[in-house]
């Protein structure tokens, strides 16, 4: 049965192909033999691999040179006549065999030689040892950890606190922590070089406004804004930022965090505030810029990929904050030290000084340059050499200068400390005039 | 003794650096490493032993099974969050904040929310005594499924510690032999205040430098207070855009994060594998860049010494052969591997016992072996004085604290025997001596272990998350502390436990958690090893049935 439907089904199969038109039967030859063309043909290759016989590769190998893997560096570049400081950084400090008056270590509060501090530290190290052998997730969390992250959340008045084991990490971990690829980010031009190295590993739309210049601010702020418009669904994944610094490191001053906390209510941003000056500085209780400006602070928190802070490093910092919160007078005390030293400096021929007058670390540029950085560079140089010959340390401000992007005029730092006295302070203003008008004029 | 076509050997001893070894200052003569040479047993020629056991097929199955059920009761409980039926414990925004755009979308924070929250206890323990061969471990309880902790205020007291990096068991708490640190911190005080190029350098840390460049036998070095800020910040000064990285597959996130931040060309070869990498270099000095065909600047080549999640060492002398060969720059990182191998601690160029000459850059960390903190870079003079004045830890970083730099030139010093004793170098020894009798006594019972037989990082594999929860707790009870790593640090179907041997665990306290492990292994059913040795190798090793002369 079976075979006869089979033939039934190839009769009129082939009656069909008599029937069917000319054209038809034509156009599909021509494909079938198209397809077979297609699938005996040789695969399409890119010729360029197959160019270079053995030999040839052999001898580009042979001939390539690469260059150095360092560039070489000149002998008299000032990084490598640096400074070696015999003991302790403290108040007297001696700075290659000269003994000086501190004024370029960061030591606002004096802590540096605290015995307070040392003898916490000191406890701290005959229960631990000095290094924590490892990430905090790996059994690097100690006691000392936690109780400091705690009484930081306190002091700052946040709900948590997190402790990085390096103070250039942090916010160049914190900012791709929290802002990644395609969220936007409003930086000011002055930020310092931790907070670009963030910004690159992050990978966001960086925007820059004018140092401390609200209105440009706003204006950017304006302009997404009408981008957001134009495109609502990818507004509400973008996240906004605005990174400022509390006390910038290379002007010396304090942003406008009113007028900043407007406008981030007004446009819907977060606000990263980058406070390693004015922490301990500025604010009644020294409890940085928000509470010289009277602000509630927000909540944050962050990822470590690397072996914790070493105990005894976090003991101090917990007496620290003890001395801290225990005599909040000091922090009146150098505000004053400050006023003191930037009215005294006004008025040096030749040098200008930058900064706020409540700014413990100022900076003296040159009033006017010779149009030439490394002129400039070398002439402040020759202040700070005669300075110290005087028994003033002083430093000038370094900068990586091929890798910033918005390079600072060379200038010469100055800190104030609460340990400078009067005449200290008399001292090192009446030195740098005389060097200065020895130099300069 | 078999040769892994490293080079061209005839007698066994090594006579590529015997004859410089004298005029650079250094011991090497006189000790056990000469005798080892003499036998010829240095590890250039001795076989490269490293095991990767691929696990049976069921254990794949369920450990996805393991991770999709999770996934679907993900979802489950996220659905009741969001309807509100059950109560959400992450944070949440300010009131004021609530039409901000939110700082971490949903799907992000999947794995965290469902399957890292619910073992979320086996990490981020905390301590509270050194970090010693055994250690304190503070007790917390959760009310609320891991959510938050809560401190019950006892403390588990001597827990047998196999987590922290503590290889030459340097961490440990006060005694005489840290009195140099006690005085460096009351003369010295804790901070610096500045940064190295400008008025922090301290005298301390040019002794410390030049201790280091001594005792590595370079010509210079040079030193930073964090380990990750090493690489992330100098690798972007010594490379830049138009240059070629060649980096591991399995390389540390600070490498990753010092290469992308440098702006070249990133190309990852598979882990340890010599052939990819060649192929590699070879079309990189062939083709030149991508599209302009211009020649690359340079190459630079990024291996670990040993690489922490497994365990294995980096094939050294075949990597010295290549770049030599494409005259390529090498960069090593030896973060675990300073200290810990190598006939007397100085790392895996003296563990193949190659001349440190050959290596461009080489860098390492003080955090492990030496119970400190930081990190160096050493080399050529060029190179480290390069370093001075374009690395950005330099110019912008606070230097390293002096004690835990007078830490790091006490703890060098008793390594090199500086102090007249030998007690360093028996810390190394033991060291080797622990690592092996572990790894051999793990692979005895069945587990899966991975990396090379030398290696003081054993990992050893657990692959489905339940069983790593369970592992790290159980353990947790009978006092042992152990590191348990998956996903993300690891691949998602191979989670691990992962010990650290140290030099102060005695053969006790191996003997201990070895015993710990075989019946965990035995309860969790995690012996799924196929290749199980026996405990008498003299039976079936043909070696030892001839005469030796």
């Amino acid at each position: 049965m079976a075979t006869v439907a089979e033939q039934w089904v190839l009769v009129e199969m082939v009656q069909a192909l008599y029937e069917a038109p000319a054209y038809h039967l034509i156009l599909e030859g021509i494909l079938i033999l198209w397809i077979i063309r297609l699938l005996f043909s040789k695969t399409y290759k890119l010729q360029e691999r197959s160019d270079l016989t053995l030999k040839e590769k052999e001898e580009l190998i042979e001939e390539w040179q690469p260059e150095p893997l360092v560039p070489p560096v000149s002998k008299d570049h000032p990084a490598l006549n640096y400074n070696i400081v015999s003991g302790p950084p403290s108040h007297n400090i001696v700075v290659n065999g000269k003994e000086c008056i501190n004024f370029a270590s960061f030591n606002f509060l004096g802590l540096l030689d605290n015995p307070r501090l040392k003898a916490a530290a000191l406890a701290s190290l005959k229960k631990y040892g000095v290094g924590t052998c490892g990430p905090r997730g790996f059994y690097g969390t100690f006691d000392v950890h936690l109780d400091l992250e705690d009484r930081l959340a306190k002091f700052m008045k946040t709900e948590e606190a997190i402790i990085y084991s390096y103070g250039f990490a942090t916010i160049a971990s914190a900012i791709p922590a929290y802002s990644k690829r395609g969220d936007i980010v409003f930086v000011d031009k002055a930020a310092c070089f931790a907070i670009q190295k963030g910004l690159q590993a992050s990978r966001s739309d960086i925007k820059l406004f004018n140092h401390n210049d609200m209105d440009d601010l706003e204006r950017l702020l304006k302009e997404q804004e009408i981008e957001d418009q134009k495109n609502p669904r990818k507004a509400r994944v973008t996240r906004r930022f605005i990174i400022v610094e509390g006390l910038y490191m290379n002007t010396g001053t304090v942003c406008p965090l009113p007028e900043l906390v407007k406008l981030k209510y007004k446009y819907k941003a977060r606000i990263f505030l980058e406070e390693s000056l004015s922490f301990g500085v500025l604010g009644e209780h020294g409890r940085g810029v928000t509470e010289h400006f009277g602000i509630n602070r927000l909540s944050g928190q962050g990822y470590c990929f690397s072996a914790s802070l070493p105990p005894l490093l976090a003991a101090a910092a917990i007496e620290a904050l003890n001395i801290m919160e225990e005599n909040p007078g000091i922090f009146a005390v150098l505000k004053e030290k400050c006023k003191r030293i930037h009215k005294a400096l006004q008025g040096i021929p030749g040098l200008k000084v930058v900064g706020e007058s409540i700014s413990p670390a100022l900076h003296l540029q040159l009033e006017e340059t010779t149009g030439c950085r490394e002129r400039d560079v070398k002439l402040l140089q020759e202040i700070v050499t005669q300075c110290m010959d005087r028994g003033i340390a002083l430093t000038q401000a370094r900068y990586l200068e091929k890798e910033e992007k918005y390079l600072p005029p060379p200038s010469i730092r100055v800190v104030v400390t609460v340990e400078q006295t009067e005449e200290d302070l008399e001292k090192a203003a009446s030195t740098i005039s005389e060097v200065a008008q020895t130099v300069l004029l | 003794m078999a040769d892994p076509g490293g080079g061209a050997v005839c007698n066994g001893t090594l006579h590529n650096q015997s004859a410089s070894d004298c005029h650079r200052g250094n011991c090497w003569k006189n000790g056990v490493v000469k005798e080892s040479q003499q036998n010829g047993n240095s590890n250039f020629y001795k076989p490269f032993v490293e095991s990767f056991e691929e696990a049976p097929l069921h254990v794949m199955v369920f450990t996805y099974l393991g991770y999709g059920i999770g996934t679907l009761f993900g979802y489950l409980r996220d659905f009741l969050r969001n309807s509100g039926i059950e109560k959400c414990n992450a944070a949440v925004e300010r009131e004021e904040q609530k039409d901000f755009v939110p700082l971490y979308q949903n799907f992000e924070n999947f794995y965290t929310r469902n399957l890292y929250m619910r073992i979320r206890d086996n990490w981020n323990r905390p301590i509270c005594s050194a970090p010693g061969a055994v250690f304190d471990v503070m007790e917390r309880v959760t009310d609320d499924y891991n959510w938050t902790f809560r401190f019950t205020g006892r403390i588990i007291k001597d827990v047998i510690n196999m987590g922290s990096y503590n290889f030459l068991g340097l961490a440990a708490k006060y005694d005489e032999s840290m009195r140099t640190v006690k005085e460096v911190l009351e003369t010295y005080g804790l901070g610096v205040g500045s940064t190295r190029q400008e008025m922090g350098t301290l005298d301390k840390h040019k002794e410390l430098e030049d201790l280091v460049a001594k005792f590595l036998n370079v010509e210079a070095a040079m030193v930073f207070g964090m380990g990750f800020a090493t690489n992330s910040m100098n690798i972007p000064a010594l490379v830049g855009k138009g240059c070629l990285i060649l980096s591991d597959e399995l390389n540390h996130a600070s490498l990753v994060l010092g290469a992308r931040l440098s702006g070249a060309t990133i190309r990852i070869f598979k882990h340890n594998n010599m052939q990819s990498l060649e192929k590699l270099l070879r079309d990189a000095v062939i083709y030149g860049q991508p599209r302009t065909r211009r020649a690359w600047k340079k190459i630079l080549i990024l291996v670990e010494g040993i690489y922490s999640m497994e365990g294995s060492i980096v094939r050294l002398p075949d990597i010295v052969a290549l770049k030599k060969k494409y005259k390529a720059y090498l960069y090593i990182d030896e973060a675990h591997s300073i200290g810990s191998v190598g006939p007397t601690g100085r790392g895996v160029v003296e563990f193949f016992g190659i001349d440190p000459r050959d290596i461009d850059v080489l860098m390492g960390t003080f955090t492990k072996s030496f119970g400190a903190a930081g990190g160096y870079l050493a080399g050529r003079k060029d190179l480290v004085d390069y370093l001075r004045t374009h690395s950005h830890s330099a110019a912008y970083a606070t230097s390293m604290s002096p004690p835990v730099a007078e830490q790091i030139i006490r703890v060098m010093k008793l390594i090199m025997g500086l102090d007249g004793t030998t007690k360093g170098l028996q810390r190394v020894q033991q060291l080797a001596k622990n690592t092996r009798y572990f790894r051999q006594r793990l692979s005895q019972m069945g587990f899966i272990v991975y990396g090379n037989e030398e290696s003081p990082v054993v990992p050893l594999l657990l692959y489905m998350p339940a069983k790593v929860a369970a592992f790290a707790r159980h353990l947790l009870e009978r006092k042992i502390g152990v590191v348990v790593v998956g996903f993300p640090a690891t691949p998602l179907a191979e989670a691990r436990a992962r010990f650290c041997v140290s030099a102060a665990h005695t053969r006790e306290m191996l003997d201990t958690v070895l015993e710990a492990l075989d019946e965990m292994g035995d309860l969790l059913d995690v012996k799924y090893s196929r290749n199980r040795k026996s405990a008498r190798p003299e039976l079936y090793d043909e070696m030892s049935f001839e005469l030796e002369d």
